[in-house]
């Protein structure tokens, strides 16, 4: 069963990918174009950032592999087995024991190290896609630092709910230089990105690497009268009681029932070890 | 042909290019660390991090200029054979490798436009010394501050001020290397 080369990909196409995520590095927050590759998996399935962590991925790593905080997900679940079969690297759930995290839509709760990278899926990497379509001008925008129109945009979320009102895929200023999209993490993690971890981000379709490293500054677009605010809902876990993890909302029954519990489901699962309760588990814990 | 031109080369090519890779990513995400780098070893003057650079990155769809020293008939059988990357003017490079000496003028080199930055060329400066002291570092991937020798600081100053566009830097000796991208202010 060695028929397979390396992480999958050969190894020129290894080598255009980590010349650029170096580029990536060297220009943080700027895209850098990719000749993405057809992957055993369909798009949406975050090739980009399997095209990344195959260029990244050593044989001495341990990969961890997260869907919207979710260790166990099938994309997350298939994601790892790839890597597994393809690289031989040992693989975790426990955030501090990974080397490499891939991640759709999240970042972890727990701090992450200098030893550490953070991979992304991203479905669209251009932050200003929405308010122009062709690719041409806004590669334009991006070099003459033309983010007006994206300052008007969230102003008139401002206008229209009296707050900003995007709460997904919430667009930062990198190094006071390039606008750029953080995929779809919820803006609660947005200010987790100043992180002492390497974070690469790759999108397959549309063929764009991009990259911060280490402390390096990334701040949330917003304006002096309504400042940026990545607050969540104000529940406290249901499992764990933790009060400062994003949370998902369950919905428990028919009847409208739900609950609020920690997207990340390592961290929700460690803090209940320590003998932390929500309000869902007291009962049985007392 | 000398045997080393020949050998040299990675001994189990997908899990050292990826080894060496991390080694390369590492320094270019926090400047001024110095790590190992030794997977590979080329002819003389060129030194194991530098070859092993050149076989990590490059291949035939990147040139690479050979400055002063460096530019002989061995390393030049030993970039075909294992890299098969066109030699270059330092014009239209994409690596460049020599001595600080030898690689200027640095206006010579491609700095990226302002639609692609990327473009650029990335310089391996073979150096005799390469220490955690001299100058001082700040920027993306550097927590308060660091210290690297460089050959000299109002040339990484003014690449600086470039930015987006610019060249990046690796600085190599012997087995070792350690990286100044762009972004990395200088004092
Ligand atoms: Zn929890």
């Amino acid at each position: 069963m060695s028929d397979y080369n390396f992480a999958y990909l050969d190894e020129q196409t290894k080598r255009m990918i980590r010349r650029a995520i170096l580029k990536g590095l060297a220009i943080p927050g700027y895209q850098v174009p990719f000749a993405s590759r057809e992957m055993p998996m369909p798009y949406g399935w975050g090739t980009g950032g399997v095209q990344v962590s195959a260029a990244t991925l050593t044989p001495e790593d341990t990969l961890k592999v997260i869907d919207q905080g979710a260790d166990d997900t099938t994309n997350a679940v298939s994601i790892r087995k790839f890597f597994e079969k393809t690289a031989e690297v040992g693989t975790t759930t426990e955030t501090s024991a990974a080397t490499v995290i891939q991640t759709r839509h999240r970042i972890p709760e727990e701090d992450l190290s200098e030893d550490q990278i953070l991979v992304y899926q991203v479905p669209i990497p251009e932050p200003l896609r929405f308010l122009e379509p062709r690719e041409t001008e806004t590669r334009k925008m991006h070099a003459l630092e033309e983010y007006g129109l994206m300052h008007v945009k969230l102003y008139e979320d401002i206008a229209k709910h009296g707050h900003i009102a995007t709460s997904y895929a919430y667009p930062v200023k990198v190094e006071d230089r390039y606008v750029m999209d953080p995929s779809p993490i919820p803006k609660f993690d947005n200010p987790k990105m100043e992180m002492s971890a390497i974070q690469l981000f790759g999108a397959g379709r549309e063929q764009r690497i991009y990259a911060l490293p280490p402390y390096t500054k990334v701040v949330s677009l917003d304006f002096e009268d309504h400042p940026f605010d990545p607050s969540k809902a104000p529940h406290a876990c249901a499992l764990c009681g933790a009060e400062d993890s994003y949370l998902d909302e369950v919905i428990t029954d028919d009847k409208g029932g739900r609950m609020f519990v920690c997207s990340d489901t390592d961290y929700c699962e460690k803090r209940r070890a320590e003998g932390h309760t929500g309000d869902l588990t007291k009962e049985t814990a007392a | 042909m000398e045997a080393l031109e020949l050998t040299g080369g990675f001994f189990d090519p997908a899990p050292e290019a990826a080894r060496a890779f991390r080694q390369i990513m590492t320094v270019m995400a926090k400047p001024g660390t110095i790590l190992d780098l030794d997977q590979a070893e080329a002819p003389a003057p060129v030194s194991k991090a530098a070859a092993t650079l050149l076989l990590t990155l490059c291949d035939p769809d990147t040139g690479i200029y050979l400055a002063g020293d460096a530019d002989t008939d061995a390393v030049r059988n030993w970039i075909n054979f294992h890299i098969g990357a066109p030699l270059v003017s330092a014009a239209t490079c994409d690596f460049a490798v020599g001595t600080w000496e030898a690689l200027a003028p640095l206006s010579q080199f491609k700095i990226g436009t302002s639609e692609y930055p990327d473009r650029s060329a990335s310089l391996i400066v073979e150096s005799d010394v390469l220490e955690n002291q001299g100058a001082v570092l700040q920027g993306p991937g550097i927590k308060d501050r660091a210290a690297l020798s460089l050959p000299e600081t109002a040339a990484f100053q003014a690449n600086q001020m470039l930015f987006p566009l610019g060249l990046d830097f690796y600085f190599t000796q012997g087995s070792r290397v350690a990286a100044l991208p762009r972004t990395t202010e200088v004092r």
